[in-house]
């Protein structure tokens, strides 16, 4: 009878065990974007299929919408006024909630739904968006999928799955000064590889996971699929029921009674067996920083770039020369003083209030150094506001920084505006691939306090030095 | 969709590990609101020597004559990781692509291969390399033949450029490795299903269902 998290939630949405191995799976949520989700309606249209629960899907404007202040429909990115256009159209016809481009509630999709309260614990929540593991942060089974996958979740409400296998990491003892559930991530996959979860759904726990708060979780979770897992998931604890209440789309009188003690329940047994157990000691971890073009190519900010492991294989070795090249950073070369050309902080990992406090804590009286071309790109207009009600954009504006709309912005370079050629960049998002920020760009992957200390300092810094 | 039963052709070695579905095809590739004019972009970063350019970089193993009418890839672990856009695996197939041979994938890539009938074959990594250095040496006659009904592959030594389904003459027995695949992604692939026509088969019992669901929890009804 011991379960764990995981199990719980998928025997709650199980339909039906088919012939053929897979499982069919209830799906309670669907959200889609501009990029992706718009082909999955328009196709699905095309195929003359029905969205069956349309009052279970949203919608909103993040990857192509521009973000810069005074924006419309028109986007730097070409022919992405497309994407916009169709999307609202098929979002009227279908009638799907859409938080259009200047909507008060606008935002990048896995910012806006915990906002809203629309990703609860225990759901199924789905987007064709890899990123959707950051939802699991609330203890809901939340995964990406693609715009086929989609389709078939709108036209079924459920999705044809084959049931993953499990894995504990557990987080134990104390964060250090200065880490943050960024650096936790980073770590885990700097020390596990990129594949490291592939073929597991990640339930995070320990001393150092209860003491974050949702936003942390989110973070946490959210860089799941960076390390190839199904998805990630917290387990809700009071936290979690303090956060979603009141929300917009969170129940309300009896039923978030009802829902409280359901969300109470949603826990890995005692005795639960994991097919995969890690676990960290969190007193390892330091600020962490990427110094390749992968993910799993994290280190301390404090040491230097890793040679090859003796034990390397062809493989491993040509990725390894890739990223020395394509980073214009040899083994040995330290990080720390690394002069960089452009700092970010936004995209869906850390854009959130919580995220820009730290980050204001930082510049507060300080200045982005010269040459160092700084933007903030808050990841909901929620948080821009709430940001401003704050006075954050304030320290942010008389740091240096550019303050924007919310949106993905330039966690990806989609062929409009870019950082410069080759040029380094520290960044709070998810990706370091070749050329994601933009042509060649050299994007170092950090906390976004890292990101705000390596903007003053106009190189990598350690950001215990500036707190 | 496209079925898979059978395949051969010539196989390409992109064996470094962790590509992503950015670098299979960036975002800036993706213009259309469609699943179609994708094939050009296909590793558009690698392929051409400008970033918004369309000349080819020689160096490319794709753009080299030896691997001209590429079906299958031999890559490295994890591939198709990152970003969840199905375009990566659209861009494969419009360019010609049936079949991707690697130690491992992104989960959300290999999913979109299996409803877009492209097979995602997974093998150790010594046999991957093992199949590579069999293609380098003659590329366009030392093919691999992957057959999905009896979930093996093989190396083959043939004239016959890139024959759709046909086992030719001489196979290489020592280069034959078995793979799994779960049945459910196995049918899906042969016989090409449609996964949403399926589904709806069951719409009465995801009805029931639904019904008890929202009883059961009527906060998400």
């Amino acid at each position: 009878m011991n379960k764990t998290l995981f199990e719980k939630i998928w025997q709650h949405h199980l339909v039906q065990e088919l012939d053929d191995g897979a499982a069919l799976i209830y799906i309670d949520r669907v959200f889609l974007h501009e990029r992706t989700g718009s082909i999955a309606l328009k196709s699905l249209e095309a195929d003359n299929r029905e969205v069956v629960s349309p009052e279970h899907v949203f919608c909103t404007m993040d990857h192509i919408v521009d973000t810069l202040v005074g924006r419309d429909d028109n986007t730097k990115v070409p022919s992405g006024k497309n994407f916009i256009l169709a999307t609202r159209e098929a979002c009227i016809d279908a009638n799907i909630k859409l938080f259009d481009v200047n909507d008060p509630q606008q935002g990048i999709v896995h910012v806006v739904s915990p906002e809203l309260g629309i990703v609860q614990p225990g759901a199924t929540l789905v987007c064709p968006d890899s990123h959707t593991c950051s939802q699991g942060a609330l203890g809901a089974l939340a995964w990406g999928i693609g715009s086929s996958e989609a389709e078939h979740a709108l036209a079924t409400k459920t999705l044809r799955v084959s049931k993953p296998k499990t894995m504990k990491v557990n987080f134990n003892g104390q964060l250090g000064f200065g880490v943050t559930a960024k650096d936790m991530i980073l770590h885990l996959i700097g020390k596990y590889s990129a594949a490291g979860g592939a073929g597991y759904v990640i339930e995070f726990g320990g001393t150092a996971v209860d003491a974050l708060d949702i936003e942390g979780r989110l973070t946490l979770c959210n860089m799941a699929v960076e390390f190839s897992a199904f998805t990630g998931l917290v387990a809700p604890d009071n936290k979690a029921v303090a956060y979603l209440e009141g929300r917009e789309y969170a129940p309300k009188g009896a039923l978030w009674e009802q829902a409280v003690i359901f969300w109470q329940s949603l826990y890995s047994d005692e005795h639960a067996q994991f097919d995969k157990t890690i676990d960290v000691d969190c007193a390892d971890i330091s600020p962490t920083i990427t110094w390749g073009n992968s993910p799993q190519h994290a280190c301390a900010v404090d040491s230097r770039v890793p040679h090859a492991p003796i034990d390397a294989t062809q493989n491993q070795l040509k990725a390894l020369n890739r990223a020395y090249e394509y980073m214009d950073l040899p083994a040995g070369s330290a990080l720390k003083g690394l002069p960089i050309g452009a700092a970010f902080i936004g995209s869906c990992t850390n854009s959130r209030i919580s995220d820009l406090r730290l980050a204001a804590k930082v510049l507060k009286g300080r200045k982005v150094a010269d040459n160092v071309n700084a933007i903030c790109v808050p990841g909901s207009t929620t948080v821009k506001r709430q940001a401003e009600a704050e006075g954050l954009d304030k320290i942010f504006i008389a740091a240096g920084f550019e303050w924007r709309e919310a949106g993905c912005s330039m966690c990806f370079f989609a062929g409009g505006e870019s950082f410069g050629y080759r040029q380094r960049v520290v960044t709070s998002t998810n990706r370091n691939f070749e050329s994601r920020q933009g042509p060649e760009t050299r994007s170092h992957l950090a906390s976004p306090a890292t990101v705000a200390a390596s903007a003053v300092a106009g190189c990598i810094a350690d950001v215990r030095e500036y707190l | 969709m496209d079925k898979f039963t059978i395949h051969q052709g010539v196989a390409a070695p992109m064996l470094q590990i962790n590509i992503d579905t950015d670098a299979i095809i960036p975002s800036r590739e993706m213009k259309l609101v469609s699943k179609q004019g994708l094939g050009e972009g296909l590793f558009a970063g690698w392929r051409y020597t400008l970033p918004n350019g369309r000349e080819p970089n020689e160096d490319f193993v794709l753009n080299q004559a030896a691997y001209k009418n590429t079906s299958i890839l031999l890559a490295g672990d994890n591939f198709g990781c990152g970003s969840s856009r199905e375009h990566a695996v659209w861009a494969l197939k419009e360019y010609g692509i049936k079949a991707i041979i690697a130690p491992g994938f992104g989960s959300i890539f290999y999913h979109n291969c299996i409803r877009n009938g492209i097979l995602p074959v997974v093998l150790a990594n010594d046999e991957v390399l093992a199949l590579a250095k069999h293609v380098e040496k003659a590329p366009q006659t030392s093919q691999v033949n992957i057959n999905l009904l009896e979930c093996y592959v093989n190396a083959i030594d043939s004239g016959n450029h890139n024959t759709e389904g046909k086992v030719s003459d001489s196979m290489n027995e020592s280069l034959r490795f078995s793979f799994s695949i779960l049945p459910a992604q196995q049918a899906m692939l042969l016989e090409g299903l449609d996964g949403i026509a399926l589904t709806l088969k069951s719409k009465s019992k995801i009805e029931r269902f639904k019904q008890s669901y929202q009883r059961q929890y009527p906060w998400l009804a």
